[in-house]
């Protein structure tokens, strides 16, 4: 059983991590600052009931995801479950090539981390529709396992891994149709 | 599918052990594949650059994807309110809740 008194000094490091997360799910930052409040008043309250020794980050993310489950995601009035158009797979990868052809001295190590601008990607991760936006978060950014996810989402892991491949898949038309305008822009500029 | 039978295709272009392999990019990339699966990817890869193209690709964009999404700065103030709220006097000046 865990001791409340410890609680501050064992969670708080894990703020700056929450707080990203908070971001890429509430998509404001007043709402974000809330949710990472009420996440960690929450867990304060119910520290008696963590098990020392298990995984403290994965217990707050748990609690950080039912509340924006729970409250903020009805309040934004989004609907439960939204789909997604399908895509071939390999999407970006077989798309990007010929963009990345037609740019301008790109070498294969800087490639995607200069190719992509950070508001571009969060921006393609934030679109995404909740129920596919969560397993992305919780797998991709924050790097937990999918039984991790799955319980947290209270779901199959059958089913994160599925709505893990289709929000991928059309986070990375997203980024796509961003490079596109843009690349193409260089391409011509350049006029290569 | 064999490990023999993958030398003998490698690098042959699309075969039906790149199929495979392509089905098992997410998992293999998510560190969630059983030992013996995740061997037999390898092995593949090995032989295999177009297959090895698209894994890199992933892999990279795997990185590019955490990176980008978590370097916010968190608002000034968050971390002393948030513990400020706690039942214990944290900051030593009196204030409680």
């Amino acid at each position: 059983m865990a001791d409340q008194a410890t609680f501050a000094a064992e969670a708080m490091q894990y703020a700056p991590q929450l707080y990203s997360g908070a971001l890429r799910m509430t998509r404001n930052r007043a709402d974000a600052e809330d949710l990472v409040q009420e996440t960690y008043l929450k867990g304060y309250r119910s520290y008696h009931s963590f098990t020392e020794g298990t995984n403290l980050r994965a217990w707050l993310f748990r609690i950080m995801t039912n509340t924006f489950i729970n409250s903020y995601r009805a309040k934004q009035r989004r609907p439960d479950e939204t789909d997604l158009g399908d895509f071939e797979d390999l999407y970006l990868y077989k798309n990007l090539g010929t963009l990345q052809d037609a740019s301008v001295g790109r070498s294969a190590e800087e490639s995607l981390m200069e190719l992509l601008p950070d508001d571009e990607v969060k921006q393609a991760l934030e679109d995404l529709p909740d129920n596919f936006r969560l397993p992305v978060i919780l797998a991709d950014v924050e790097g937990f396992s999918y039984k991790e996810i799955a319980e947290m989402l209270d779901i199959p892991i059958g089913t994160v891994m599925s709505r893990l491949h289709r929000g991928r898949k059309a986070m990375q038309k997203a980024l796509y149709e961003f490079a596109l305008a843009r690349g193409l822009t260089v391409a011509q500029e350049n006029g290569r | 599918m064999s490990n023999d039978s993958t030398d003998a295709t490698a690098g042959s272009g699309a075969t039906s052990d790149c199929a495979q392999t392509l089905r098992e990019l997410d998992v293999f990339l998510d560190g969630e594949l059983p030992a013996e699966q995740y061997e037999s990817i390898r092995h593949h890869l090995d032989g295999c650059m177009d297959c090895l193209g698209a894994f890199d690709f992933h892999a990279e964009l795997k990185i590019v994807v955490a990176e980008k999404c978590q370097n916010d700065e968190m608002p000034p103030g968050l971390l002393s309110r948030i513990e400020m709220c706690f039942g214990t006097d944290f900051d030593g000046d009196g204030q409680v809740g």
